[in-house]
This record gives structure tokens, sequence and C-alpha cells, in this order.
């Protein structure tokens, strides 16, 4: 028979106010196992756990029932009182009267009520408590970062400046992402390639980093502390480690007509190629959709002019697989197809381009060597309309964007906006916007530049319809402060796209099991105060793949990830949760219904030695629990039709109990 | 492959073509279209006569009648598509006006939203198959530069109507390119041409039609097609210095069926 102790927290007047606590001590006192109730101001005080630990002392208390605020606040604090106590932690039992009764509820006589209802069900179940201990598994002391743009390449940096190896995979030739591709950086402009490409060598060199370029993740089994990652890198045509990225073959290559992705398009490539001029790794890549040698057998000049002999025809895709501590996404984004935006034309004329697209036609190293010229003629544009909001803040009954902000538009608009009136004073240049929304360090300053100094025609209002017209685009919008419907024969129509996770993130979300939200942004374990971690133990979140973000932001929330996953591979040990799942191997039919509905990969079966009544012994599949795995959700304990699969901590038994002492 | 068929009042005296080539093409593409029996007008127009009663009622009737020999609905004419999609759509997910309707339906029996309704290009495309209309193709248009304009009313609103992309549709192009035409995409082919602005303000309509067969002509067209006897009015009344003709008439023309003269 337990003792039990209930402790009943005013938490100033935020209980008091709606719930007589002293009224819900005294019914306490009556039920079974009960031996001492008692009321305080704040629980959680100093005095007030003083409290608790007298109590145990005084009263023999073998568990303790805590009538306070939600689990999540304070739970722990209360476990580690019980501890202080020398009480197993898992002895103690919360009953939320105050975000669930006190805080929802007006009057006195109804909360009280029901604050000594919730009581009950607590003591109910604190009567049914074992003492829990949480297992221990080694650490990896290696991290994953999947993703090599400027969120991957910051957290791999943090995690190898602590001392702890670190591998990047990068799908695409070279790391450095859509930072990359960008020519001027808000609100400061300086040059993105100036403060990015020393930070994509610093990453290089790192004894302590390896980069997979052009590698992707296949799969991840395992849990925190003890993934077991397979990356399959993919054949590239070129031995890595000799091609000295010379690119005498991609001068040679005669097939030069490959849309260049790194552009947009904007111009062509050849069939081998190195991305950029500073890529990282600098070695060459060949496509093998548009090689000739790869497709006909025909051809070979790469081959020929390599002075390295660094090709490589017959080289297969390659799998490795790898132990892993952490996992670190940071898959980052892209801009939505603009095929269900066709009102601004973009299908129908080279001139109507996206905003990447326009930072490329700015940036020195790209198309146009960075002077401003249509796409369609190579002319100067004289009028210049920027669209903000495609795709962005769209109705949710409509099926063609995103609800959300895509949240770095507005800045990368005024910057766009304020550069070309800089560059081309005699540019005439309108932003047509829903709202500007500018909360950043020096943000509403720099919008307000681009207005104010620099003469950008900012109409509040949205662009209707984008009609070619020759060589000008009619741009139809509407003036909503003036009230008057606007005509602008445009040469040039910029269109913010929305952003939008990258395609690869789902299937990646799959095989880490970590969650998602409707757009497919990862989602953070809590939103305010575990920002990096996603619900999945070991996995964190780095940049855009969990929510749109700048540059600084991103930086930001990569360092943050570092931190957290330094901290766990600083760890030799990890504890679990004790609050894992079970299975009773006597009952359990090995069905399998557990293992479909476990979201976490925890349950495997194995073929076990039974000893039968009649003293014979007969091997049967039964279901067995990786507590390192397990999250202690539950899903498997519905499931079980045999009642075999239970919860610790949260019996089937226990919760019955429960139920029972509110029904009673 | 058997449907009831709604023609529409328009296209019994100004919009002929629209009607014959419809019945001669579903002909010659092994579809019986039977028109519905003392079928009254659609109603008008939908979204101008909302709280009207009167109106939905006639759309009500051409779907119960569809519905009582148990067959999809096919319309041609864009306006008439529109007022019955919309109502039988209505039917559907507002129950205080499906409750009105069926209380004036008692005579008739109840209507329950149950009848499926095509426009003829959907038939086309998605019973039809535009692969199997290629290869009834007698003579290809190759050759022909072929603007198709939708205007407002086959498209919009989008998640009623849900016949394509309301800002990027293709069903009129993949038509076009199936029966062996070239299809010009112009930006303002979903715009609207003035409709019945033309009574109130022939100056509107004049430019709204204007713009769109100028846009036309600049991308290239050397003839617009369309579903709507309206827009074409509009169009054609505006100015239109290329052909103006039903689709129903070029599928004729790339079937075999058409005849020499039009009505």
């Amino acid at each position: 028979m337990q003792r039990i102790g209930v402790f009943v927290c005013w938490c100033g007047s935020n209980i008091a106010g709606t719930v007589d606590v002293a009224a819900v001590a005294d019914a306490l006192k009556n039920e079974p196992g009960v031996v001492f109730s008692t009321d305080y101001q704040y629980m959680c005080s100093q005095a007030g756990q003083d409290l608790i630990v007298s109590s145990v002392k005084e009263y023999s208390l073998t568990g303790l029932v805590i009538c306070s605020c939600s689990p999540r606040m304070h739970e722990v604090t209360f476990r580690k009182t019980a501890a202080a106590a020398g009480l197993n932690p898992y002895m103690v039992e919360i009953a939320n009267i105050r975000e669930q009764c006190s805080w929802v509820h007006k009057e006195m006589p109804i909360g009280t009520e029901k604050a000594i209802i919730l009581g009950k069900a607590a003591v109910a179940k604190v009567n049914l408590n074992a003492p829990l201990t949480p297992g221990e598994s080694p650490v990896t002391k290696r991290a994953l970062v999947i993703g090599g743009g400027i969120a991957g390449i910051q957290t791999a940096l943090d995690i190898a400046d602590a001392g702890f190896p670190v591998d990047i995979v990068e799908k695409k030739p070279t790391i450095g992402g859509k930072m990359a591709q960008l020519d001027k950086t808000f609100p400061t402009l300086d040059c993105a390639a100036c403060i990015l490409t020393p930070k994509m060598v610093d990453v290089a060199q790192h004894e302590n980093v390896r980069i997979f370029s052009y590698s992707e993740v296949t799969d991840v089994k395992g849990f925190i502390g003890n993934f077991d990652v397979t990356i399959k890198k993919n054949a590239r045509y070129v031995n890595e480690d000799i091609c000295t990225g010379c690119g005498d073959c991609v001068t040679k290559c005669p097939q030069k007509k490959v849309p260049n992705e790194f552009n947009l398009g904007m111009d062509n490539r050849s069939a081998i190629y190195i991305p950029f001029a500073q890529a990282v790794p600098k070695v060459a890549t060949i496509d093998p959709a548009h090689c000739t040698m790869l497709k006909t057998g025909k051809c070979g000049v790469c081959s020929k002019v390599c002075k390295a002999k660094a090709i490589d025809y017959t080289q297969k895709d390659e799998y490795i697989t790898e132990k892993y501590g952490a996992i670190v996404v940071a898959t980052g984004f892209d801009p939505i197809s603009m095929d269900k935006f066709d009102e601004f034309a973009y299908s129908q004329s080279p001139d109507v381009i996206t905003s990447l697209e326009f930072e490329r036609l700015t940036n020195a190293a790209g198309p146009t060597a960075g002077k401003l010229l249509r796409p369609s003629d190579g002319e100067h544009p004289q009028k210049i309309v920027f669209v903000q909001c495609v795709g962005s803040r769209c109705d949710s009954c409509s099926e063609k964007g995103k609800e959300y902000c895509s949240k770095i538009c507005c800045m990368y608009t005024a910057k766009h906006a304020m550069l070309t009136r800089d560059k081309y004073p005699d540019t005439e240049v309108y932003v047509f916007y829903i709202d500007v929304r500018t909360p950043g360090k020096n943000f509403d300053e720099f919008y307000r530049r681009a207005v104010e100094e620099y003469g950008v025609h900012y109409i509040k209002g949205m662009v209707g319809k984008v009609t070619p017209e020759g060589k000008k685009l009619m741009v139809r919008a509407s003036d909503l402060l003036d009230g008057k419907q606007l005509n602008i024969d445009a040469d040039l129509v910029v269109l913010a796209a929305a952003i939008e996770p990258d395609k690869s993130a789902r299937s990646l979300a799959t095989m880490l099991t970590a969650s998602m939200d409707t757009n497919d942004f990862f989602t953070e374990a809590h939103p305010k105060l575990r920002p990096v971690e996603s619900p999945t133990a070991g996995v964190f979140l780095s940049g855009t793949c969990q929510g749109p973000k700048d540059i600084p932001e991103t930086v930001s929330q990569a360092g943050a990830a570092a931190a957290k996953v330094i901290g766990l591979l600083a760890k030799d040990k990890l504890k679990g949760n004790p609050c894992v799942a079970s299975s009773d191997e006597l009952m359990c039919n090995g069905c399998s219904s557990c293992e479909k509905v476990c979201p976490y990969g925890a349950i495997t079966y194995e073929d076990k030695e039974f000893r039968m009544p009649d003293r014979t012994t007969r091997i049967r599949r039964v279901a067995s629990v990786n507590p390192a795995v397990c999250q202690g959700c539950g899903c498997c304990t519905v499931a079980c039709p045999s009642g075999a699969m239970d919860l610790r901590g949260f019996m089937n038994e226990q919760i019955m109990a429960e139920v029972d002492a509110i029904c009673k | 492959m058997k449907f009831s068929y709604f023609p529409g009042c328009t296209l019994k005296n100004k919009a002929k073509d629209l009607d014959r080539y419809a019945l001669r093409c579903a002909e010659a593409l092994g579809v019986t279209l039977e028109e519905i029996e003392n079928w009254q007008c659609c109603g008008g127009v939908f979204t101008t006569a909302k709280d009207e009663i009167a109106t939905k009622l006639s759309s009500v009737r051409i779907l119960k009648a569809a519905k009582d020999k148990e067959q999809p609905l096919v319309t041609v004419c864009s306006a008439c598509h529109n007022v019955v999609k919309q109502t039988n759509h209505a039917i559907l997910t507002d129950k205080e006006f499906s409750d009105k309707v069926n209380r004036y339906m008692a005579d008739d029996g109840r209507y329950d939203g149950s009848t499926e309704v095509y426009h003829y290009l959907e038939m086309l495309r998605d019973l039809v198959g535009f692969d199997a209309l290629r290869e009834k193709v007698k003579s290809p248009l190759s050759g022909k530069k072929i603007a198709a304009y939708y205007g407002c009313l086959l498209l919009r609103p989008g998640s009623v109507m849900k016949m394509d992309d309301p800002e990027n549709p293709s069903i009129m192009e993949d038509m076009i390119r199936a029966i062996g035409a070239e299809p010009v995409i112009f930006a303002n082919r979903n715009e609207c041409c003035g409709g019945y602005v033309v009574m109130e303000s022939p100056s509107l309509a004049e430019k709204k039609s204007g713009d769109i067969v100028r846009n036309a002509k600049v991308q290239g067209a050397d003839m617009i097609v369309t579903a709507c006897p309206l827009c074409r009015y509009n169009l054609m009344k505006n100015g239109a210095d290329i052909p103006v003709i039903y689709f129903t008439e070029l599928l004729a023309e790339a079937l075999g069926v058409k005849e020499d003269t039009n009505e």
C-alpha cells in the first residue's frame, strides 16, 4: 500500500483565484492511500519544495501528487524534488489544475469540483505507480549534416570547431546552396559570394569535416546516439581525388547546349561541368543525361584532354554506411513553380522572371556578367515592375499558392529595387505589395531608403494581369490607396515567388520519422522553447527546412542546432526515458499490429524459445521494443489486440484507475 | 456513350452552329447526345441573381431530367454550363438552397445534386479522350495558328467549375493540338469580353474585346475559337478582323463533317 502525500499549489491567484485550494486539499485527504494533504502558495518555490521534502520524511511518503500547473511546466522540477527526498522520481504524478482547470473556468464551485476530480484521478494512478529506472545507451561521436547550404555549412563548422567529426551530404555537385546564387545580401549589401565562399573553403579544409557532394541519404536506421545511415554517392564519372578542377574538359566538351541550372536555365553549360568558379569541391561532374559518350559511346573528348586522367566513364553509384550520434537536417528551400500563376505570363514571356533569376541577372558571375539586360533581346529595361507575394499569403481556399508569408521577399525586393535605381538611375521601378514587412535589425531603415533616397515607386495593391504585347509587358494593377486602376507598359516584370521546402524533404522526413507540417516544413519539438530540435530525439533542424528564414536567422539557427548537437555528442552515455512500451511475451501472439503503427520503428520481432506447461519448448515470434528508440507515444498499446503491449508509467490499469476515479 | 444534352436558347437562335456541329461531331466520335425534352432556359446568369429562386429552378429541372434518365449531362454553351454547374454545386453544398428548391420541385420529385455535369470539352478530354479524337481526324488542320479564347464563365469560379486551371488553362489548346493545328497562347485568353456590359456601356465592352483580339493577333493567331455565344458576339461586333468561330465548328472541319455554308 502506498503512503501518498497531496500538495495543492495556489500558484498565487492563478489557481487560488478560481479553485478553493484548501477545499481540494481537504477533499483529497480521504482518498485511498493518502496520508497527508496540504496546500501552499507556490509549490515550485524553494520553500514549497522544502515542504515536500520534509513531509516525505515526516510521513514516510512513498508517492506524491502535486496539484499544480501542466506537467510540461514543472513535472521535471517535482521529479527532482522527489529524488532529493529519496523517492524514485517516477513516483510523482501531476494533476493539472491550472491550464486545464482554473484558467478555463470562471466560477469557484465548478473549478473546485473539477480540481478535486483531477486530484482523485492522480491519486488513483499513483497508487499503482512503480519505481522506474531509465536505461543507458552509448553515443557515436560523429554528426551528419544533410544539406550543404549556408545552414549546413555553419552547423558543420560549429560542430567541427568543438572537436567532433562531421559529414555533410549535399545532393548537388557543390556545396553553397541558394546563397551561392545570390548577388548582394540585405540590409548591408555585402556580396553573398564574398561572405559565403570563404566559409565554403573553411569547411572543406577543416580536419573534422568530410563532404559528400553529389550524394544523397537513402536510408536511416537506429536512434539518438546510434544512427546507421546509408549515403548514396552518385557517379559523377570523374575521380574526385585526382581531378584538379582545371576546367580543360569543360572548355573542350562539344556538348554545350545543356540548360545551366546554376543560372536557372538563362544560359547553357557543357555536359561535363563545374557549377561555378568557387565550387567546393572544385571538381568536374558529367551530366549523364546529356553526355554523348555515356549516351552513345562515341566522343571521349574530356577523357583525352584531362591531364590528370580523372575521367572514368565506368564509375558506378557507390553506397556508404556510417554511424552517427546526431543528424542535422538543413535541406533548405526552393521557389515555387509559377505554373499556376500565369496571370503574370511567366510561361509566355522570357521577360517575366522570378526574383532568383533577377539575382543571377545582376550577379557579376551570372549570364549577363552582372549587366541588367532583358532575357528576350538583351536590351536594358527602362521600366521594371516588381510583384510581391506571388504565391505567398494565399487564400486558404485557393489551391494555388501557400498560406504563409515567405518572409524574405519584402527585403530582397527592396534590395533589388534599390540596386537597380543605384546602378541605372534612368530606370523607373515599381513595387506592388500587399504589406511591406520589415521586422529585423536595420530592415525598415533599409526599405525606407529604397523609397525615400532611391525613389522606388511603392504601390499598395496587386497586379491582376500581365499581357505580353510586342516588346512590352502590359501590367494591369490596382492602386488601393488611390482607388485607381493602373496600366504600366513595363520592360521587365519580376515575381517574388513564394518559397517552399526542398522536394527531397518529405522522403527524408519519412526516413528520419521526423514530423512535418502541412506545408512540408519540419516541425520543431516546441515552437518557442525547443526551436532547433525535431520531436524525434537526435534529429535537429537548421535553416529554411523548418520555416522561411533570411540569412542572419539561418546562421543563428545553424549555430543553435550545432550547440545542441555538441551537447549531445559531449555525453558518453545517454539516459533514456523509462516511460516506454514493453511487451508481455507470454501474451504476445506476434501479429505485427504494434510494429505497423509504431512511428519510430522501435518495434522488431524475434523468435524466442518458450517452455510450455508440458515441458516441451516451442519457438514463438514475439514483439520486442527497443527502449532507446521508443518515445512512449502509446500507439502500440492501443493497437495490440491481445493486451500484451503496455506503456511503463502509463500502464493500462493505471489509466483505467484514473478513469474510474473520474467517473466515480 | 450516351448522354443527356442541353443546348440552351441561344444555340437555337444566334448560335446554331455551336449546337449543330456539337451534335455532328459527337456522332462522328460515336457519342450519342440525347437532347432533353421540353427543356427551358438555363436560367441566365447565376452570380448576378444569386437570391432569385425561379431562374435556378429551370437549371434544376434540366439536371433532374438527366438524372431521371440516369445519364450524365453534357452542355456546350459556356454561360449555360456555368449556370447549370453552379446550381448543381449549390444543391450539394448549400442545404438551405437545396431545401428551398425541393419544396418547389414537389410535383417533379426531389433532386439531390447527383447528376454529373460535363462541358462538351470535358467530355472530349475525359470521356472520349484527345488521343481517340486524334485518330478520328479526317483532315488535320496543320499549319493553322489558332487562339483559344476561354472568357470567364468556362473556368471560373475554379473551385466549382473544376474544368481547368483558371489562370493557365490547356483544355482547348490540347484539343487544337489533337486536331493537328497549332495553339497560340495569349495572356488575355481568360479575360472578360465585356459580357452583358455591352448593353450598358458599349465602349467598355469594345475596349475589353478589342484588347483580346489585339493580344491574340500580336501573338500570331490567325483565328480565334470560343465556346461562348456572347463572347463571340462581343469579339465580332468590336471589329475582330480575324475569324472568330465556335470550337465545335473547328472540330467539325477536322472530323470532316462541316457543311459548306454556315447558318
